[in-house]
């Protein structure tokens, strides 16, 4: 205990001082990003607008938070506006942060949901729509492709891709049952002892 | 009949499904929105979803849609609270608590562990949706094509998204 104490206390000047922010900033900036972010890949918004425009985190601890946001349930972009929030100015710039990422595509699909109500079953929209399901497809295959070569390194990843695909799409398992029985076997095999073997 | 209650339970359940990305909790989206509540047919959803992409900002918000559609405005702002309000409080209290959980073996184990288990809920979630969007060579071919421009080249995934609808017009309208 003592030993931890004296520890965050030397790593303390070696970390960068948080700029003051204010919620009113955090919230412009992150409505800014929900609002230009077209096409996906908000983390990269993310990063030019927050490490590389306004400096506000820099970029190690960008990708710190980004790992923990990869990790927990919940989409990238809103983990990370939660985290960077509470970073700049607690609880508050959380909030502010969330908000403003939200809100503008919040209110588009909530426009375009009431439009595609009425009018989703025009013969023009139909045939559009199924063009552009098919490209969505593309897309959120080409954006899980992109993130398994960066996350999977080992063979034995595979094996566990594959058993999670077959438990439901295959054996029609619940998703948390499959995340839960597949999970708990991943995290297993790369138990504690295991890595220290690894490395 | 009020639904606020049941879109409470079933987009905060799914919020916490999300491991990965939002496409990880698809499968079991269309199960509860479609099957279960019914609250829209699977090619609405599939329609929604895929519309969803163009949008800017988290790629989920098309439950902000069904939301509406299931409750008017009420429903699309519970949906928002009950799908975000968990998750982030998680990322609070773990974002805070990470530090203090270096010198824990197990952090790295469950990293290591659950990253390919959100890729296979991914992949999962799009087959899934696959099965409803493809049809025929000519869909076959706008998703492949989109997803090999994508693996090479840096191009906006909404201009992909929008050359789909074209195409899907010349191709489908009689």
């Amino acid at each position: 205990m003592n030993n931890e104490v004296a520890a965050k206390a030397a790593a303390k000047p070696l970390t960068t001082p948080v700029p003051q922010v204010s919620i009113p900033e955090i919230f412009w900036t992150f409505l800014l990003i929900g609002a230009t972010s077209f096409g996906g890949g908000v983390v990269a918004y993310l990063r030019s607008s927050l490490v590389t425009k306004h400096a506000w985190i820099d970029d190690k601890e960008f990708v710190e938070l980004l790992s923990i946001s990869q990790t927990l349930p919940g989409l990238n972009a809103t983990n990370m506006a939660i985290l960077i929030g509470d970073r700049l100015r607690g609880i508050a710039g959380s909030i502010a942060a969330i908000l403003g990422i939200c809100l503008p595509g919040a209110i588009l699909m909530y426009i375009v949901g009431m439009v595609y109500r009425e009018h989703g079953d025009r013969v023009l929209a139909v045939a559009a729509l199924k063009g552009v399901a098919a490209a969505a497809v593309g897309l959120v295959l080409a954006t899980t492709v992109q993130l398994g070569r960066r996350s999977l390194a080992h063979v034995y990843d595979l094996l566990f891709v594959v058993l999670t695909v077959i438990g439901v799409n295959r054996l029609h398992q619940s998703v948390p049952r499959v995340l839960i029985v597949v999970g708990a076997i991943a995290i297993l095999w790369y138990h504690p002892r295991k890595q220290e073997k690894g490395t | 009949m009020n639904q606020i209650p049941a879109l409470v339970r079933v987009f905060a359940y799914l919020s916490l499904l999300t491991v990965g990305g939002g496409m990880a909790a698809f499968p079991e989206l269309k199960v509860l929105t479609v099957q279960v509540h019914q609250w829209l047919t699977f090619p609405q959803l599939v329609h929604l979803y895929s519309v969803g992409q163009m949008a800017p900002g988290p790629n989920m918000m098309m439950i902000v849609a069904i939301g509406e559609w299931a409750a008017g405005l009420p429903g699309a702002v519970v949906v928002l609270l009950a799908f975000f309000g968990p998750t982030a409080l998680l990322s609070l209290i773990v974002g805070r608590a990470w530090k203090r959980l270096e010198k824990w073996p197990w952090r790295t184990s469950i990293q290591r562990g659950l990253a390919p288990v959100s890729i296979g809920l991914l992949l999962a979630g799009c087959l899934t949706m696959a099965k409803a969007a493809i049809f025929g060579w000519i869909t076959a071919v706008i998703a492949l094509a989109t997803l090999l421009i994508l693996l090479r080249a840096r191009v906006n995934p909404a201009f992909l998204i929008l050359a789909g609808a074209v195409i899907g017009v010349l191709a489908f309208v009689h």
